[in-house]
């Protein structure tokens, strides 16, 4: 009997800080860097007699989010306190969203929203180690700076499939949040992050297997690391006989090693009630006009427009979910009348060009969108060669330029069809006998050494396909 | 003397250049300074030394303020240990919008702690003695607001009042008392007891005086997303009769529970508001009798979140410990009160896992069905009045082993604080020598009537309060 | 009711110590109270709508401009223990 396969079920929950000037429920400009504990105030600490005063901005951005993610968006929606203690949530309670969520179901790509709340984020907690000045003899630090910086919990339902699904999946919402300009969806910075509900359970069953719950990862290859460890290391559990048991696991990036964070502490019990100190939001419909209006083409329409220009599905994605590629080939399609094809332009930006730039944004690149597309256009035309227009891409990457005029320059051009080939095909045949005598016989593959002559005197101006075309012609083939 | 008028008419005389905002001043702050009645946690130690502008409204008349309310840079304790010391970098709106107005600080009030309890026997800080009786509690939790007014050391007094904590001492202490509609001040550093229930208010010697505070308090802040302010400005109250006014009393509140002589007082009453020219009538509140089970769940569940930030990491006092989880217990064990603890725990216990239904779900409709109940009679009458109190001042200690007979005490004044109604309790007679307080409600944002119809009552009453009674003494 | 067990659970849920004369004290006493609010357990509240404000006002919102912050060590002047920075706490992880 064969082993049983697994397929894993996951979820996502992804926080994202959103951009706002000021924190969620005060005035405080939000801050990266600068000295710890200089933006507060006394509702931010948390201070006796404070009041939150919601920013109009985050719910304005969450709104904005919700239709990106085609979200069922709540005429009326509520913050509730979650309750717990942690000295770096200032309250004893986080004002977050429980039952009455600014956005209800939705989808992105293939995989379908639960829910999309708002909520604030914690201060920062820096483990200081002994210290002389507290009994305790391990001490931390607390920073107030980010404490309340608006955050948008985003939550998928379990359709993600594979680790790779979610990296790519990820890349996606990275792209359209930043598209919408919510955030600076930044791992680094932590202004996006990223847990995972992970189950497997064997192919073809329905049931959901029992999950757990893989927190905080910081980056898109940890992500795709740790669900791959987890999913691993549940089926070994699974193979054994034993049972996955529920519960929130850390992935250590250093040493692949998932561990336990199960607190000595009792079952979490947030106590979640309406926040007193907050009326309902209610969606008007000026809101969900400025919204709209305010909504960019996102990643998935975009990713439809370039299909209908005629691109591959897997051109058109690149593209899209990559945003400035998409940029940078849209304005290089419009640069002039001798632009390639969009698929040819589209292969010279995703292949040749990304080859070059790797993951810098091309629009810092010297070779202006324009000349790449004047190549495309060019090679099309057979007036330059495949080869001899990596060529000029290379002089473009590294000292931009015209192509046409670096062609004409170093004499790249493709040769002219006026007969000059035929007679260089001919003397390469007469120099080549031996092989022009095998090709004779049939075999194909002896065509090397005559092209390779052809080559050398025309420096690589020919056209392969042509050379051949020739060589079989004379040879009478 | 300064100190034998009310704050009207010391307001008018300082306008009228008769008194100087700084002699009366002096002459409050004196008195304060030498309370023994431990209705003070801090007296200010000179007048402002800039005196308000002639055309200030309050001119210079100057205020107690309960130690609830932040003041900046003088200590604002909440009648709790835990905040010992505490000094505020900020300023509650309601006591910047009265010194603005030309009130200025005379000294910070006693309370319960965090304006838990019914007695003022829950303060950190000792408890307050009743003017009337030193023996006898002043009420709370605004007790100490109380005192100091009823005891002629305050000219007027800012309190709270979350279940009653204005009404009751008011009625207590024979003075007047007036919580006003939900939202109708600001609630922004005023230190939170039950954020939905929670409304700052005057303890005055006179009902024109609780308008004319009121008129200073009141309005919407963009620093409190849940204050509305009023509706309209508030007018000194000039009624003398209340022909027309229909009174309803509703059963629930005015039977079984009151004391006789509370009652007496409370029937002399209403036939003197018939002689004004009131019709009175029974009513129904058919859901008033569950009203103190709704708010003994609402309350302490919103107190057990509210003083979670009392966690000894940002202010307050602290308990050093090793580890972060007996910091935590040491510090909240120590520094808050047997009371305080006890709705922490109740609360805790009402949203905790598997009982948030039955508790706090439960409570919430209770409090819609006595909104319900207060719209209702407010379609056949303009008030529903009740006592105040079901009994006089009780002696100190007497209650304070047995929670739920002191909670009892709130169950005239609760209702309203549920329906977010505004309720006014003026001085209504002596039972056993003792101040009996009568309560008048009125719809939301009524203010302006409320104060009239109480105004034409005070006046009819003809009370001698203690202040006036030593005077004369 | 309530027993000591629940007693215990809540007073930490809630981050308090008590003695064992509290723990017996509390037990006692909110079960009397508890005895009482159950009462409210009678009324058939099934098609009544939750109040969780009275006010009606909606959609009070800040615009998203700055305000001024408190100088740090005004933030920091209350505080039981501070470092240079910030604010001293036992570390969440030791113990
Ligand atoms: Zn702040």
């Amino acid at each position: 009997m064969s082993p049983v396969e697994y397929e894993p079920v996951i979820g996502l929950e992804i926080h994202v800080q959103l951009k706002t000037k000021t924190k969620m429920f005060c005035g405080c400009e939000l801050s990266f860097g600068d000295p710890p504990n200089t933006h507060t105030c006394p509702r931010c600490l948390g201070l006796p007699g404070s009041l939150p005063l919601p920013n109009a901005r985050a719910i304005h951005y969450g709104l904005l989010i919700g239709m990106a993610l085609e979200c069922e968006l709540a005429p009326r929606s509520i913050f509730h306190r979650k309750n717990y203690f942690y000295p770096d949530l200032p309250k004893g309670y986080q004002i977050s969203q429980y039952d009455e969520p600014l956005c209800g179901p939705g989808r992105l790509g293939d995989v379908r929203i639960h829910r999309v709340h708002l909520e604030e984020d914690a201060a920062k907690l820096v483990h200081v180690g002994a210290s002389g000045r507290i009994h305790a003899s391990d001490a931390s630090v607390v920073d107030f700076n980010r404490g309340g910086t608006p955050l948008a919990e985003i939550v998928t339902e379990p359709d993600v499939t594979s680790a790779e699904h979610a990296r790519e999946w990820l890349t996606l919402l990275r792209t359209t949040l930043r598209q919408l300009g919510v955030s600076d969806v930044n791992m680094d910075e932590g202004s996006l992050r990223c847990d995972a509900n992970i189950s497997i359970r064997p192919k073809g069953e329905t049931q959901l297997g029992t999950k757990t719950e893989l927190k905080n990862m910081n980056s898109f290859r940890f992500i795709e690391r740790g669900i791959r460890a987890e999913v691993a290391r549940q089926e070994e559990i699974l193979r054994n006989g034993e049972q996955v048991v529920q519960e929130t696991l850390h992935f250590d990036p250093r040493t692949e090693a998932i561990t336990s964070l199960r607190s000595k502490e009792e079952a979490h019990d947030y106590r979640y009630f309406p926040e007193p100190d907050l009326v309902p939001v209610t969606i008007t419909s000026d809101m969900l006009d400025t919204a709209r209006a305010a909504l960019p083409e996102l990643p998935a329409a975009r990713q439809e427009r370039f299909e209908a220009l005629g691109l591959q599905p897997d051109t058109a994605r690149q593209l899209a979910w990559r945003s400035e590629l998409g940029d940078y080939f849209e304005t290089a399609l419009q640069a002039n009348g001798d632009a390639g094809s969009p698929q040819a332009v589209a292969n010279w930006v995703c292949n040749e060009l990304v080859a070059r730039i790797g993951d810098e944004d091309p629009a810092g690149s010297k070779a202006a969108p324009g000349a790449v597309a004047a190549l495309a256009g060019l090679v099309e035309r057979k007036a330059v060669t495949p080869n001899n227009a990596k060529l000029v891409l290379d002089k473009l990457v590294n000292d931009g330029g015209d192509p046409a005029q670096i062609i004409e320059a170093e004499g790249l051009g493709a040769l002219a069809d006026d007969g000059e080939l035929e007679g260089i095909v001919e003397a390469a045949l007469a120099a080549n006998a031996d092989a022009a005598e095998k090709i004779r016989g049939g075999n194909m593959k002896a065509i090397g050494p005559i092209i390779g002559h052809v080559m050398r005197e025309t420096k690589g101006r020919a056209d392969g396909g042509e050379v051949t075309r020739i060589v079989r012609e004379k040879l009478g083939l | 003397m300064p100190t034998d008028l009310t704050a009207v008419q010391a307001a008018e005389a300082v306008r009228a250049g008769e008194l100087s905002a700084t002699e009366l001043f002096d002459a409050y702050r004196e008195r304060a300074a030498a309370d023994d009645l431990n209705a003070y946690t801090w007296v200010a130690d000179a007048a402002p030394t800039e005196a308000p502008p002639a055309d200030a409204p309050l001119a210079g008349v100057p205020v107690a303020i309960k130690d609830l309310f932040c003041t900046e840079g003088v200590p604002s304790q909440a009648g709790s240990r835990i905040l010992e010391g505490y000094l505020p970098p900020y300023t509650a709106t309601s006591v910047a919008r009265l010194a603005a107005a030309g009130a200025p600080l005379l000294g910070k009030t006693n309370q319960d702690e965090f304006a838990m309890g019914s007695s003022n026997e829950n303060s950190g800080y000792g408890p307050v003695l009743n003017p009337w009786d030193r023996t006898r509690v002043p009420g709370g939790s605004s007790g100490g607001s109380a005192a100091a007014v009823a005891g002629g050391s305050a000219p007027w007094a800012l309190g709270t009042d979350t279940g009653g904590s204005i009404r009751q001492p008011a009625a207590l202490t024979g003075i007047v008392g007036l919580k006003p509609t939900y939202g109708a001040i600001s609630r922004y550093g005023m230190i939170a007891f039950a954020s939905s229930l929670d409304q700052a208010g005057p303890l005055t010697r006179t009902v024109a005086d609780s308008a004319l505070m009121l008129r200073h308090l009141q309005g919407a802040d963009t620093r409190d997303m849940t204050s509305v302010g009023l509706r309209e400005e508030i007018v000194l109250p000039t009624a003398e009769r209340l022909d027309g006014i229909k009174l309803g009393v509703p059963e629930e509140l005015s039977g079984e529970g009151i004391e006789p002589g509370v009652r007496d007082a409370f029937e002399r009453s209403l036939q003197l508001a018939e002689e004004l020219g009131a019709t009175v009538e029974s009513c129904k509140l058919p859901h008033a009798p569950h009203a103190l089970s709704a708010y003994y769940i609402l309350a302490p569940a919103e107190c057990s979140s509210n003083l979670a930030r009392f966690d000894g990491v940002r202010y307050g006092q602290r308990v050093e410990a090793d580890t972060l989880m007996d910091m935590y217990t040491r510090t909240r064990h120590d520094g808050f009160g047997p009371e305080v603890k006890r709705r922490i725990m109740l609360g805790t216990y009402a949203l905790s896992s598997g009982y948030y239904d039955a508790y706090y779900g439960r409570a919430q409709r209770v409090r819609t069905k006595i909104a319900e109940d207060f719209a209702a009679a407010f379609e056949r009458f303009d008030f529903v009045v009740t006592p105040t109190s079901p009994s006089v001042a009780f002696e100190l200690g007497a209650k304070t082993d047995d929670p739920l007979s002191m909670y009892l005490n709130d169950f005239c004044t609760v209702p309203m604080s549920l329906a977010g109604i505004p309720a006014i309790s003026i001085p209504n007679g002596l039972s056993d020598g003792l101040p009996t307080g009568l309560q008048l409600a009125a719809p939301a944002f009524a203010e302006n009537k409320l104060l009239d119809a109480a105004h034409a009552l005070e006046a009819a009453l003809g009370f001698q309060r203690l202040d006036q009674r030593e005077t004369v003494a | 009711m309530i027993d000591r067990e629940q007693v215990l659970h809540v007073a930490r849920l809630a981050r308090l110590e008590l003695t064992e004369d509290e723990v017996e004290h509390m037990t006692g006493e909110l079960s009397k109270v508890l005895g009482h609010i159950d009462k409210i357990a009678e009324l058939d509240l099934d098609d009544v709508a939750p109040t969780s404000h009275v006010v009606t006002v909606e959609n009070a919102l800040r615009p998203d401009e700055p305000e001024p912050s408190l100088p740090r060590d005004v933030a920091l002047a209350s505080a039981p223990a501070v470092s240079d920075d910030g604010f001293l706490v036992p570390s969440p992880q030791a113990g």
